[in-house]
């Protein structure tokens, strides 16, 4: 009977804690294309030289429509790029500052400590460039899509012509994972629209596998630090928890 | 013990003869006579506790960094958990301790359920037990709002449009609460300033709950009054061990959920910026408020389901009365027992039909649920408190203990 309610007890209590879960994992969505990425798992890590190549796609193809605005250059250094690097890259940008000492506003090359650029000066000029649709800041968007990273890969490669009798809408796509499939960026890469310095070959799944790294990276740049943290915490914890249960049985043994 | 303190010689007799701060903590955290039949469910005040100085903390270090300005909250929040050093493990701890808080708070509830913790002497106890509830959701509420993401502002506006149902002073008081015609900065600003002090509030609530508690000390699982001094053990070194326990394994969760998945209990959503001119495809509150959102939608009349979802809570209050059932631990009342776990599984299910979009057969699920819900509390309990025969009580706190071994035993050599 005791076990039986002790038994019980743990019960509720599991499906106390899990009961959010179902919530979440609930719904009907579109099964994703699930990656192995070496970012997930307790022990996960960024792979560095995907992530340099992900910057560049985001560079030469991301940043002519999508902002990565909560990045600094200097941040380039946690994922490998040394400090000239990361200087000359932030060289390439130009920021107003201002105002100076006569009053005007003036244009200067970025600097490592300066967030990224923007393609656009505000959200009106993005939206008139691009059909009235407004290409979202890119820095959260795999911690702020229901998938994350599997989702943005997904949506990559999950473009489709539309299927016959379907009603497209002017200057829209089909997306087999974009929620409503009609979305209006068009297709944004394709094979070899860059050409990596590594040698890897830049295919279609390769080129969407490494920005969405880069991605993931630009949403979490703490992932690293915090998981090797919370091994160790967990590691901590757990030893003196049962060093606690160890006392607590020493100590409440005499009351038997 | 009443010598104790004169036995207290140097500083801290001489400091506890002006202002006896020891003899205090002697009293109530030391000597403290407890039943010696706890179980594992009486862990949960104590990790309450340790979770608002938690929260407390975590939440003054965040508000050094915060700015309660709805151009720039949302990336303040984002500086913080890039810039700000270690500000992604403060922010996270806090964020998930919000959860773990009614996680903990809601087993704590379902324990004095139970067990029948509310009966006399201890009614006042519990109807402060549930003024920290209300205090909490008020808090939580708004502190959801502050990051500005999508969810923040949505949610804001949804939960405060409630009160617009109340007829001819509805329209004031949102007004009133938004501090101008829709959310936004000054409503922001306010939610701020009242996160920060209502947290300090609950521990005057809280600390009000501890004087009620120690008036009469711990109900028991068996819900046996403390007979004689056999009945009971010092708080100190038994409990504050078990206590111990209790909170590294309170921990291992916690922080599995900060380290390895800490937006999981989030709501993606809320890491776009609050954006006034496109709503989300659904709103969905957190997810410790999605029981009470279940009964808010199950009702048609917008007015009666907001009346329906505050009486949920409200409810509680009356509890002591409405179980006036002279045992009380559910061990012994056969019948109650069986529709406290109906009651157990009920709330579980109108918490994921609050989840669920408010259409088709959820409506109905939420409807029935909804029904029981408030039938356990005016109908069964009071049925229950007048026609439920229970068998003999243990004579006994000893008595309940001896005799669980004695069975043990007796099992144990039957085994063998």
């Amino acid at each position: 009977m005791k076990v039986m309610q002790s038994k019980l007890h743990i019960t509720i209590l599991l499906l106390t804690i899990l009961f959010p879960l179902s919530v979440f994992s609930a719904g009907d969505k579109v099964d994703l294309m699930e990656q192995k990425w070496p970012f997930n798992g307790i022990f996960g890590r960024f792979d560095n030289t995907a992530l340099q190549r992900g910057f560049k796609v985001y560079r030469e193809v991301c940043a002519a429509c999508h902002g990565i605005r909560h990045v600094s250059y200097r941040d380039l250094k946690d994922i490998g790029f040394s400090s000239d690097e990361i200087k000359s890259i932030a060289g390439e940008y130009e920021i107003t500052d201002g105002p100076n000492d006569e009053g005007e506003m003036f244009q200067r090359e970025a600097l490592p400590s300066d967030k990224f650029v923007g393609p656009y000066e505000n959200d009106n000029v993005a939206r008139v460039a691009n059909n009235g649709a407004y290409p979202p800041d890119l820095s959260l968007i795999v911690k702020a899509r229901a998938g994350g990273a599997d989702y943005l890969y997904s949506l990559l490669n999950g473009y489709k012509e539309y299927p016959e009798d379907y009603e497209a809408s002017e200057g829209m796509y089909y997306n087999t994972f974009y929620p409503g499939n009609q979305i209006a960026m068009p297709s944004p890469i394709e094979d070899d629209i860059v050409e990596y310095d590594d040698g890897t070959e830049a295919t279609h799944t390769q080129i969407a596998k490494d920005v969405t790294a880069f991605l993931a990276w630009t949403a979490e740049p703490e992932l690293e630090e915090r998981k090797s943290l919370g091994v160790k915490t967990l590691f901590f914890l757990v030893l003196i928890t049962i060093m606690l249960l160890g006392v607590k049985r020493k100590i409440w043994k005499d009351l038997d | 013990m009443d010598n104790q303190e004169n036995k207290k010689t140097g500083i801290t007799g001489w400091i506890d003869k002006r202002l006896p701060v020891f003899t205090f903590i002697n009293h109530n955290l030391r000597d403290y006579p407890t039943p010696k039949n706890l179980n594992y469910f009486w862990n949960f005040g104590s990790l309450a506790g340790i979770t608002l100085v938690i929260m407390i903390v975590t939440g003054i270090l965040l508000a050094m960094q915060y700015t309660a300005n709805t151009d720039i909250a949302f990336d303040s929040v984002e500086r913080i958990m890039r810039d700000v050093n270690n500000g992604w493990l403060l922010r996270y701890i806090h964020m998930n301790g919000a959860s773990m808080f009614f996680i903990i708070v809601y087993i704590h509830i379902f324990r004095g359920l139970y067990y029948g913790s509310y009966k006399y002497p201890r009614e006042i106890l519990w109807m402060l037990g549930v003024v920290i509830l209300l205090l909490m959701m008020a808090t939580a509420f708004m502190g959801y709002v502050l990051p500005w993401g999508q969810m923040s502002f949505w949610g804001a506006t949804v939960i405060t449009n409630l009160f617009s149902a109340f007829p001819v002073i509805g329209d004031y008081i949102v007004t009133f609460l938004w501090g101008g015609f829709s959310v936004d900065n000054p409503t922001l600003s306010r939610f701020f300033v009242l996160h920060y002090l209502l947290p300090f509030a609950i521990v005057g609530v809280v600390a009000l709950h501890l004087v009620a508690l120690h008036q009469f000390g711990s109900n028991n699982p068996t819900g046996v009054d403390v007979k004689s001094s056999g009945d009971t053990i010092p708080f100190h070194p038994y409990y504050t061990v078990k206590d111990y326990f209790g909170l590294g394994v309170f921990l291992i969760v916690y922080a599995a959920l900060v380290f390895f998945a800490p937006n999981f209990l989030g709501h993606p959503d809320n890491y776009i910026p609050a954006n006034p001119l496109q709503t989300p495809a659904h709103i969905v509150p957190e997810w410790y408020f999605l029981p009470f959102y279940a009964i808010l939608r199950a009702v048609p009349d917008k007015l009666t389901g907001v009346l329906l979802m505050f009486a949920a809570v409200l409810v509680l209050f009356l509890l002591p009365w409405l179980d006036k059932h002279k045992v009380r631990s559910a061990t012994f009342r056969p019948f109650y027992k069986q529709f406290y776990w109906l009651f157990f599984i009920n709330a579980i299910v109108l918490g994921w039909v609050g989840a669920m979009p408010a259409e088709g057969v959820y409506v109905l699920i939420a409807r029935i649920a909804s029904v029981y819900y408030f039938s356990f509390f005016l109908i069964i309990m009071p049925l229950l408190s007048r026609f439920e025969k229970v068998g003999e009580l243990p004579s006994s706190i000893s008595a309940a203990v001896l005799s669980k071994k004695f069975d043990k035993d007796i099992n144990e050599s039957y085994a063998k």
